[in-house]
């Protein structure tokens, strides 16, 4: 095989999994807006109090968290920068666990902590003040700070530990003040990543569904895509559904856009710190204070993930772990999760293949089209940001009512959203990997003339070998722990872990619930804690 | 020389799992000395020992006869310039310079004349607002000399702060170091400058130390150390011996 025949299949694999891809994301969406015709009521809807409520409330909580999230994340991370103590890198590692921790867990979590009957109202209570209410805008609100602080105060710290080297001396040096650091040193380098940590985070509170849907209360506390899923669900109301899903779309490729161009990719710098030297001189007064700011974040980062191991253990686990419905939904979970990642990375892989092909001529020629090219592709393997779960759920569950049985087909639709959600994640990790060893050694093997299966058991795959385990349990886990596609489409015939808990809750049986909570929450934190640490991935600072 | 070494360091010591530096060292009030030697070897390393960046795992280190050893960063009488990074990127020069005098308030009528004082002096009047994207390399250097020299401390370290400049640059930045240092008597202003360049020693430093795995190889004058005189290990880093030792190799391959 000649290097541009390789060149070229790589191409069309590439545009083949992206059109696949896109057709499946897209495709429920089509057959329903086709079958339905013109007679959408879209100007009707737009003018629904309904409608505009739910809208607003979705802008609103979104605002609020983010707004929350980051502005008590600069205090935490300064905190976390500053001070030296052992264990630093611990309480950096804890801060990622969030991410892990499935939503519907941690949602339970916050629940347990801050709900009435949780250990802030019980303390509370004794102290003859009133109990919490966790459900409504509050609770909402909390879930989105437990999510998305950690993840705001990590970007901020690896922004600090990007500042050169020089900059602490020169501080230590000239004998600057804690003020004076903040204003010349750590604001400016804050700032730098706040527009990119607040449009993700607002991005990601924005399409928020599990939390709303388990601690949103009633139309007044609803947002879009919640909505979605009760007017099929609940009322069976496929016009709204259609209206309110366009809308979402619409809202969402609107923040994408602004996220883009606010920060372009935040996602990708994470570093575990440490490795930056500061030579201020903190007074007793500001040790103190430090230590204060530390402490409250890591009890209110860590309390949600000792109530799930608390409340857990009180649940009969054994009676849980031989119960039929139980061992059937871990079943059902398990072959659905190791399919989806499978899919994952057999959509990623020919993507990534196709892009480093297009970046290459692209680096040989300069071509415009290359570039585009590779541009539209990235695009295609994040759609699924733009296209949430539910929005896709929504489009097959309304299109395949016209041809077959929807729960026939449920575990179909469920694998390969869950494999679209990981899409992203999958390219976000082996992406750079596969570039590096792309740039280090192609013109090595275009000189060669390797191509084909060599070409990529010489140049691919050693670059992608290691990340390669940290994506599928990566790809495995978003599954397992995913709520918004299967929401829709369980059933009695097809029950994953996470619609079983949300079940039990329903049921009001609280101790299940907890249980399960505890099982799906360690399976999910040891899957990628152990993939992650397996596959030594390090992000370092890109200096 | 009876006066106070301006710098001492008494087996000063820095401990990592896999190299150690270690100097034993004094300079005196108004030297000029030059540390050579090659990448590695741990040149600004010792200058991060004696601006304080590294604490010493044993030994002393005395600034002007008064022991520095377990003091801050910015309780010891220095200052100090970078190769790069010296100024922050958002700050005018002026603001960079003033940092010098009042890193924590507003600078006072008196100092404000200073600054621009010290600015004019190495060649930057007129270019107080620009910010440092806007100035070339050798103008941001010439930003951060001002910078320290307007603290007026008697010890100034320089970690190779024009090693990225051109040859003509480079000669031009050390007159402007040299005019400078005259303007400073009492105490006369001692400099420690690293350098990869043996030229930028020849013409200014009155003294050389050769820093060779961690250690001070040898020190001595510069016309000693840099010459025909220079001690073995000196010669071969600075590439003297090439000649030499192919003169002296001929006749023993022939005779053998």
């Amino acid at each position: 095989m000649k290097v541009s025949t390789d060149r070229r299949l790589r191409l069309a694999g590439g545009i083949a999994a992206s059109m696949g891809l896109a057709g499946f994301l897209a495709g429920g969406f089509l057959v329903l807006v086709l079958a339905t015709g013109a007679g959408l009521p879209l100007g009707e809807s737009l003018s629904d109090r309904y409608i505009r409520g739910v809208v607003l409330f979705t802008l609103e909580q979104a605002a609020l968290s983010t707004l929350l999230s980051v502005l008590s994340a600069v205090p935490l991370a300064i905190a976390l920068h500053r001070a030296r103590f052992p264990g630093r890198r611990a309480i950096l590692r804890l801060f990622l666990l969030p991410q892990a921790l499935p939503v519907l867990v941690g949602a339970l979590a916050i629940v347990a902590v801050w709900g009435r009957n949780g250990v802030v109202s019980d303390a509370l209570a004794m102290a003859g003040l009133a109990r919490l209410d966790v459900y409504g805008l509050s609770g909402i609100l909390l879930a989105h700070v437990f999510f998305n602080l950690p993840l705001a105060a990590r970007l901020m710290v690896a922004a600090l530990d990007e500042v050169p080297a020089e900059s602490w001396k020169l501080a230590g040096q000239l004998a600057f003040s804690p003020t004076t650091t903040f204003r010349l040193i750590e604001w400016p380098a804050i700032r730098q990543v706040l527009p990119a940590a607040a449009s993700l985070v607002f991005m990601l509170c924005a399409t928020s569904f599990t939390i709303v849907l388990v601690l949103g209360g009633g139309p007044s506390a609803t947002t879009l895509e919640v909505a979605i899923y009760q007017s099929l669900r609940y009322d069976f109301d496929p016009g709204r559904a259609v209206v309110l899903s366009l809308l979402q779309i619409v809202l969402t490729a609107l923040l994408v856009m602004a996220a883009n161009r606010l920060g372009g990719d935040a996602v990708a710098s994470f570093g575990l710190g440490g490795r930056t030297k500061r030579y201020d001189r903190t007074g007793a007064l500001l040790k103190l204070a430090d230590g204060a700011v530390l402490a409250l974040g890591l009890l209110f980062i860590a309390s949600p993930f000792v109530a799930v191991v608390i409340a857990g253990l009180k649940a009969d686990l054994t009676r849980l772990l031989t119960e039929e419905a139980v061992i059937d939904a871990a079943l059902t979970s398990l072959w659905v999760a190791l399919s989806a990642g499978l899919v994952a990375l057999l959509l990623s892989l020919p993507i990534l293949a196709a892009i480093e092909a297009l970046a290459s001529s692209e680096r040989r020629s300069g071509s415009r089209l290359a570039r585009q090219s590779r541009r539209a592709l990235e695009v295609t393997a994040s759609l699924v940001l733009v296209v949430p779960p539910v929005v896709v759920g929504a489009g097959w569950f309304l299109g395949l009512r016209q041809v077959t049985s929807v729960f026939a087909a449920a575990p179909y639709v469920v694998v390969l959203t869950n494999a679209a959600m990981a899409v992203p994640f999958v390219v976000r990790i082996l992406g750079p990997a596969l570039a590096t060893g792309h740039r280090r050694s192609e013109k090595l093997a275009d000189s060669l003339g390797l191509a084909g299966l060599s070409r990529f058991q010489i140049v691919d795959w050693p670059a992608i070998r290691r990340p390669m385990g940290l994506a599928y349990a990566l790809a495995v886990a978003i599954s397992l722990g995913d709520l918004g596609a299967v929401a829709l489409f369980g059933n009695r015939e097809f029950t994953t872990l996470p619609y079983l808990l949300l079940q039990r809750m329903g049921s009001y049986r609280t101790e299940d619930a907890a249980g399960l909570a505890l099982l799906l929450g360690l399976l999910c934190l040891t899957l990628i804690t152990s993939s992650e640490s397996a596959t030594k991935l390090r992000h370092g600072s890109g200096r | 020389m009876s006066a106070v070494p301006a710098l001492e360091l008494i087996e000063a010591t820095i401990h990592r799992p896999s190299w150690t530096v270690t100097a034993d060292l004094s300079v005196a009030p108004g030297e000029w000395l030059a540390l050579i030697g090659p990448s590695g070897a741990g040149k600004s390393t010792l200058i991060d020992m004696v601006a304080g960046f590294l604490p010493l795992a044993s030994g002393a280190l005395r600034i002007a006869g008064q022991d520095v050893t377990n003091a801050p960063p910015a309780e010891r009488p220095l200052s100090i310039v970078f190769q790069d990074d010296n100024l922050f990127p958002h700050l005018s020069v002026f603001k960079n310079v003033a940092l010098g005098l009042a890193p924590n308030r507003r600078v006072t009528r008196s100092e404000r004349e200073a600054i621009e004082r010290g600015l004019a002096a190495v060649g930057l009047g007129g270019k107080a607002e620009r910010l440092p994207r806007e100035l070339s390399g050798g103008e941001r250097q010439r930003a951060a000399l001002a910078r320290a020299f307007l603290r007026r401390r008697p010890l100034l370290l320089l970690d190779e702060p024009f090693a990225s400049l051109g040859p003509a640059l480079r000669r031009e930045m050390l007159s402007v170091l040299s005019e400078v240092r005259r303007g400073f008597s009492d105490p006369p202003l001692t400099i420690v400058m690293v350098t990869h360049h043996p030229e930028d020693a020849a013409g200014h430093a009155d003294r050389v130390a050769f820093i060779e795995a961690g250690r001070i190889g040898a020190v001595g004058p510069t016309s000693q150390m840099l010459g025909e005189t220079a001690p073995e290990a000196v010669r071969r880093y600075l590439g003297l011996d090439d000649r030499q030792d192919r003169d002296l190799e001929r006749p023993e391959r022939e005779s053998s």
